[in-house]
């Protein structure tokens, strides 16, 4: 019997991509893993559960049963890959070897968890899948007060929709403005507006030091000396690649697991997709980096050798409250953020020394020339002749 | 005027506001929108959207 292809992770790019390669092949063998209950569903959607008084059962599209059959696969649910074997062509699940024709590790990134002092840390919840959700659903039931670690693009969508939902929600964040690193102060200004507009109270610059049960809720304490009181707090610190079997089999691995425009690793017969794969120096946590590198993949993996492209990637950020699209400049991208904004209006250019459109954030009603703006921009990574060989040249 | 939502990313397609940017009119029915028209934040298309409630 043909050895199957095996994809690691269940989350959108192993999904997706196992959906684009039974699109060409309908006859391999598939086999699926995750650790989770292999539910499918819409990681971005999570940061909209609130206010569309959506539960995890009602985010969750498809179960496990329904997708191995739409896929003709099998799917093994909680289930943990202990070992990659690339040199045998198999892993390892504890003692149980499974051999395989290719193997595509899609099993994400994992949620950065910061050490906070304390008896409470069991009310610290990070949100980085829909079992995550689901008990802070559970948990957050009949309370009120939300503390969100981090002002990033996560703790803001998360801020914003438990806002809509009736929660109240105070941020902490030891940055000076908020989504720092991908906007320029005037568009971070206008977002946190917005927020402030729905009641949300920013506490930037101090990080959270020790969170206590206290007669009424948890204390938390800041290290700028100031104390909050809340019913449970949500980390929205940032997200790491997972990255430890790959690099414990050899694999090469930078922030993410190295791989090449094939989306192969450094060793042949494994690729990387989605969040914990690093594509020519970038590892791009968003859904439509995910979506080209599925769709390249599901031809490579059918014999026809697919590099990965991605166009111009503006990243849709949801904050309904002051609506936000930034196409961050590339790294090393040389040029100054020119700003036009009324009220939280604000669209603002990154123009290189020629005045070509490098990048941008557009909040609020500005969003509306981001299709104008989309097709100026350069693509993030540029498409390449497609070669027929296998082997790359150099 | 029905909104409509991306099952991948979450966009959501408005009836009311069209999408003028991309020659879709404002009042444009979903039904009306190009067959080949796909999402403009993770590239999907028509068939992976599913009708949302007004909020």
């Amino acid at each position: 019997m043909t050895a199957p292809v095996v994809i690691i992770g269940t989350g959108l790019a192993g999904y997706n991509l196992a959906r684009e390669w039974r699109k060409l092949d309908r006859d391999t063998p598939l086999l699926l893993i995750t650790a989770d209950d292999g539910r499918s569903y819409s990681k971005p959607l999570l940061s909209t559960g609130f206010a569309a008084n959506k539960d995890a059962d009602t985010l969750g599209m498809a179960s496990a049963g329904a997708m191995a059959e739409q896929l003709d696969a099998e799917i093994r649910t909680h289930t943990r890959v202990t070992r990659l074997d690339p040199a045998n062509r198999r892993i390892w699940i504890g003692n149980e070897p499974v051999a395989y024709r290719d193997l595509v590790l899609a099993w994400g990134a994992q949620a950065v968890r910061v050490p906070v002092a304390g008896d409470a840390e069991e009310a610290i919840f990070p949100i980085n899948d829909l079992l995550d959700y689901g008990r802070f659903r559970a948990a957050a039931a009949g309370k009120r007060r939300v503390l969100i670690l981090g002002a990033g693009l996560i703790g803001c969508e998360f801020a914003n929709d438990l806002l809509q939902g009736g929660y109240e929600a105070e941020l902490v964040a030891p940055s000076q403005q908020i989504m720092p690193g991908l906007l320029p102060a005037e568009a971070a200004r206008a977002v946190q507006n917005g927020l402030e507009g729905l009641g949300a109270r920013f506490h930037l610059g101090p990080v959270l030091e020790r969170l206590e049960h206290g007669a009424d809720g948890l204390v938390a304490q800041l290290s700028d000396g100031s104390r909050l009181t809340c019913d449970l707090v949500v980390s929205a610190v940032g997200l790491r690649p997972r990255t430890e079997l790959a690099a414990e089999a050899g694999l090469q691995v930078e922030r993410g697991v190295v791989v090449d425009r094939l989306l192969q690793t450094s060793h042949p017969h494994v690729y990387a997709l989605g969040d914990c794969a690093e594509v020519e120096g970038l590892n791009l946590l968003y859904v439509m980096p995910l979506m080209a590198g599925a769709r390249a993949l599901a031809k490579t993996l059918f014999g026809n050798p697919t590099f990965v492209s991605y166009g111009p990637m503006p990243v849709t950020v949801k904050t309904p409250v002051c609506p936000l699209v930034v196409s961050p400049p590339a790294r090393g991208a040389v040029g100054n953020w020119t700003v036009e904004a009324c009220g939280n209006d604000v669209k603002a250019l990154y123009l290189g020394a020629d005045g070509q459109l490098l990048g941008y954030a557009l909040t609020g009603a500005a969003v509306q020339q981001r299709l104008a703006l989309n097709k100026q921009l350069p693509p993030v990574l540029a498409e390449l002749p497609q070669i027929l060989s296998l082997k790359t040249p150099g | 005027m029905k909104k409509w939502q991306c099952v991948v990313c979450g966009y959501i397609y408005d009836e009311a506001q069209g999408l003028p940017e991309e020659g879709i009119a404002p009042g444009t029915r979903w039904e009306d929108v190009p067959e080949d028209w796909i999402c403009p934040d993770c590239g999907v298309g028509k068939m992976d959207f599913e009708m949302i409630a007004i909020s």
